[in-house]
């Protein structure tokens, strides 16, 4: 492929996400409050998965601590919400989930494969216990309430959130830093051995991520009202991400996107009409999508493109 | 002066003696052979040196700068690169690529992009890899994945190379035409150290040999002397 085909790509691309995103942003002048509150629970999922590509995509590390900096987030914004302005409570969530994402990593990223993954699930379950312990104990509550922030507000946080994310994704994945990220998923021993610092390169790409799931959950916090440990570090936040990262394909950057749309719309619709049988519904549908679309949404474009492409020469 | 030094290296794993006080250097601008049987500690040598694995006690300075104790990828821009025994390429990767991350990331001064890739598209050709420059690396026929690996070591701008059976599993013209490189390597000024199984190969090209045998130094010299000690012909090379 010529350079001159990749820049006029990738610029096609960025206009789609601009044309996405000026969409997104008037939508509420327009679409009725029930919409706008879709939107943001997409906007989420979308948040999640996109900052968990940025790291585990690439390296192959599969983390299972989005829920963790996702929780963090929550509780930052159920302690400080009623003390300072949300713009400083969200970036709070972001900074604070950075911070602890780089004291993990640098424990933990020397470990690989499975138990690695073990690891950052067990950090969730950790961090979840540790504060149902000192609810309990020391503030005698379980739960806290959040101070209410109204829905349009939280839509266009999380819709800066998500421009912010994609922007650095995007930056990541072109530059230098991307390619060693992805060759530290071919071969970690040689990656260092040609001069990559593979350690501080995994510790501050994985802190990058969690900033963005960190502020996500501050500003979700408020849409919540009611939160308590298990609400906050529900798994399902770490998990979810990963199925919808892999369903979407990581091969390419709106790989995860489209994925996480498409599930997280899915999730809406069944929860809505079918709230008995949806997660068994969303159990068969993510079993058939790993089984005949082993490389994603993206995988089965690519393919369709390939095809077409022949066919077109075929008949000429 | 020599570019690299060790005193008493030794290594262990555990109640294993991988290297035992092995004093050796390398001079600038040499080609050092490095044989022995299998499990010598040839291969943890290379370890040593390039900072996979650390010392249990003794020494290693490149250029009169104490190495050993840094990390891989400090001592890879301070100038030592290396190939692996068992391919080490980034299989999903374009060739360019594999080169490109070298010259990204290896060498002691920040390159831009631009430079960076043209200085791996001149490597490529210099190996002889042009035509395979976007073939993904897992796609390559073995000499050209070990091809690969040399220009990607060489990418990061070495004084001092380590190449960990580059000849093994190459046919008979492949192997000549794999000599000749390393000879074209030397030529750019680069100190290389050589582990290697074909003897015809270690014989013809290198300066000096060094033999290890469990991990100790049992002899070193010219080819000549190597190849005419009775014990080496005992323990390594056979009647």
């Amino acid at each position: 492929m010529s350079s001159k085909g990749i820049t006029s790509r990738s610029s096609f691309l960025l206009g789609i996400l601009c044309l996405v995103v000026v969409l997104l942003a008037t939508s509420p002048m327009y679409a009725p409050a029930y919409i706008v509150i879709l939107l943001t629970s997409i906007l989420m999922y979308v948040v999640l998965t996109v900052s968990w590509t940025i790291f585990s995509g690439p390296t192959g590390y599969i983390s299972l601590a989005p829920a963790a900096f996702f929780g963090i987030g929550i509780y930052t914004a159920a302690t400080l919400g009623e003390a300072l302005p949300l713009a400083a409570v969200v970036i709070i969530g972001g900074l604070v989930s950075f911070i602890i994402a780089l004291l993990v990593g640098a424990v933990t990223l020397r470990l690989r494969g499975i138990y690695f993954a073990i690891f950052t699930f067990g950090l969730v379950l950790l961090i979840q216990h540790l504060l149902l312990w000192y609810e309990v104990n020391i503030t005698g509550t379980r739960g806290r309430f959040v101070i209410v922030v109204d829905n349009t507000t939280i839509f266009y946080v999380m819709l800066i959130i998500f421009v912010l994310l994609m922007l650095t994704a995007f930056f990541i994945r072109r530059s230098k830093y991307g390619l060693a990220l992805q060759s530290i998923g071919e071969n970690e021993e040689a990656a260092s051995h040609i001069g990559i610092n593979v350690t501080v390169l995994k510790v501050i790409t994985f802190a990058i991520s969690a900033i963005f799931m960190g502020a996500a959950g501050a500003i979700m916090a408020t849409r919540w009202t009611y939160i308590d440990p298990y609400i906050a570090f529900n798994t399902n936040f770490s998990f979810l991400p990963v199925l919808m990262a892999i369903f979407g394909g990581m091969g390419q950057l709106y790989g995860p996107f489209l994925g996480a749309v498409i599930l997280a719309y899915l999730e809406e619709l069944l929860l809505t009409e079918f709230p008995y049988y949806y997660m068994l519904l969303f159990g068969i549908i993510m079993v058939v999508a790993i089984l005949y679309l082993p490389n994603g949404i993206v995988g089965l474009i690519q393919k369709w493109r390939k095809e077409g492409f022949r066919r077109k020469h075929a008949n000429t | 002066m020599p570019i690299l030094e060790g005193y008493q290296v030794t290594k262990n794993f555990g109640g294993l003696t991988a290297v035992a006080h092995v004093d050796f250097n390398v001079e600038q601008g040499e080609i050092l052979g490095l044989i022995g049987p299998n499990g010598a500690g040839k291969t943890t040598l290379f370890n040593l040196i390039s900072g996979a694995l650390t010392l249990k006690s003794g020494a290693i300075k490149f250029k009169d700068k104490t190495i050993s104790g840094l990390r891989p990828h400090q001592i890879c821009r301070m100038g030592i690169a290396r190939t692996f025994q068992s391919i080490k390429i980034f299989a999903n990767m374009s060739a360019l690529d594999n080169v490109l991350l070298g010259s990204l990331f290896g060498p002691k001064s920040v390159m831009s992009t631009n430079e960076a890739s043209a200085k791996a598209t001149e490597l490529l050709d210099f190996m002889e890899l042009s035509n395979s420059k976007n073939t993904p690396a897992k796609d390559l026929t073995l000499v050209n994945q070990k091809k690969l690996e040399v220009a990607r070591a060489l990418a990061t701008k070495p004084e001092l190379l380590l190449l960990d059976e580059l000849m093994a599993g190459l046919n008979p013209t492949e192997v000549i035409h794999a000599m000749e490189l390393v000879k074209s390597i030397r030529a750019k000024g680069i100190t290389i150290i050589m582990i290697e199984h074909v003897m015809k190969a270690i014989m013809n090209i290198c300066d000096r040999i060094m033999v290890l045998h469990h991990g100790e130094k049992i002899a070193e010299g010219t080819p000549h002397d190597i190849a005419t000690s009775k014990r080496i012909i005992e323990v390594y090379l056979g009647e």
